[in-house]
């Protein structure tokens, strides 16, 4: 989870649905495969996610896998005004990577 | 039953007139399906911007003390393989990142199939979408690159140009076969998972006809991805793509 891309309109409608998008790189991997020695490879997949706009729940997701790696998420929500988006991604090592991103209303 | 005969053949005429200019060769992109070609058809929606990203952190980090600002190197990457006179041997792109990294800062080499080298590459490639592929066909490597794609090779005995010329636009298990135009590397592959250069492909190939895998560094290589930039001349660059 190293990188994050985040794409959120400039400028969003008051009480207009907007659609967020976001690229995550993370290898998934579905705990199905072994590696050239025969070893199962360990399930590493993001598990669980969380959107809070303003401290407001917007979305909440568990993960299973069979994601791709790298995976690709959109989602719409509404905003009333101008506020910090909280993206919170947690995976099977326990790591927590927290992004943000501005959604302005005007 | 006559007015729907010359109805019909106006109709005829007229996708005849708009149709373009018939361009027999097609990129990866126009055998791929809606879906892949959505994905590489929105930067938002492109797993590959996730090295592009990548790339603009290190080049802030290595390249922007000599080149500047990133966004400097617009066209650059449409005219490689070039031919290097100070080296005196033909340089992929990768290829000169790896120099420029060796010979100009000092630092160790990226392994081939380092992220960090796609992550770069991917960069600058970027800098030149859209615009024409432009490589210098020099010889003698253009024939040598055109000799390697014509020679039979492996236990399978196979040419590059009899899947990818002869039965180009057929089907090998499942997958339809490309023509071959090496328009968007390095690029996505999601058969990959994540992205590789014009070599990862081109090993993927010999592998395939169970020859012997000529290495990322050798002469081999860069004549073979010349013969395949000059082939591919004037198509559009699409890097950084996403292929099935």
């Amino acid at each position: 989870m190293d990188r994050v891309l985040i794409n959120v309109p400039k400028q969003v409608t008051r009480g207009v649905p907007f659609e967020i998008k976001i690229l995550v790189s993370h290898p998934m991997e579905s705990g199905q495969r072994r590696d050239q020695m025969g070893q199962a490879i360990p399930r590493d997949i993001i598990n669980h996610f969380v959107a809070m706009l303003d401290g407001e729940l917007v979305l909440e997701a568990d993960f299973f896998p069979a994601i791709s790696a790298n995976p690709f998420l959109s989602f719409s929500a509404v905003a009333e005004k101008s506020g910090i988006l909280t993206l919170a991604f947690t995976d099977d090592k326990g790591e927590v990577r927290t992004e943000t991103a501005a959604v302005t209303v005007g | 039953m006559k007015i729907w005969a010359s109805l019909a053949a106006a109709v005829l005429a007229l996708s005849a007139a708009i149709s373009p200019a018939a361009e027999p060769r097609r990129s990866g992109y126009d055998d791929s399906s809606r879906e892949t070609q959505a994905m590489q058809d929105d930067d938002a929606g492109n797993p590959a911007f996730l090295w592009v990203r990548q790339g603009e952190a290190l080049w802030d980090q290595d390249c922007k003390g000599c080149h500047g600002a990133a966004g400097t190197l617009r066209g650059v990457a449409a005219r490689y393989p070039l031919f290097d006179p100070r080296a005196n041997r033909l340089l992929t792109l990768e290829q000169r990142i790896v120099q420029c990294r060796t010979d100009r800062m000092g630092a160790p080499a990226f392994a081939w199939d380092d992220e960090r080298l796609l992550a770069l590459s991917a960069l600058v490639g970027l800098q030149s979408r859209g615009l024409p592929l432009n490589a210098e066909p020099r010889e003698p490597f253009l024939s040598q690159g055109e000799a390697l794609f014509r020679e039979r090779i492996g236990q399978l005995n196979l040419s590059c140009a009899q899947c990818h010329e002869e039965r180009a636009g057929l089907r090998l298990s499942g997958a339809t076969i490309p023509q071959g135009h090496a328009t968007g590397y390095p690029a996505y592959r999601l058969e990959w998972q994540g992205m590789g250069s014009l070599y990862r492909r081109l090993r993927n190939c010999l592998n395939g006809v169970r020859a012997e895998v000529f290495a990322p560094d050798s002469p081999e290589a860069a004549a073979l991805a010349l013969y395949l930039a000059v082939r591919a001349k004037g198509m559009r660059v699409e890097t950084p793509a996403v292929r099935p």
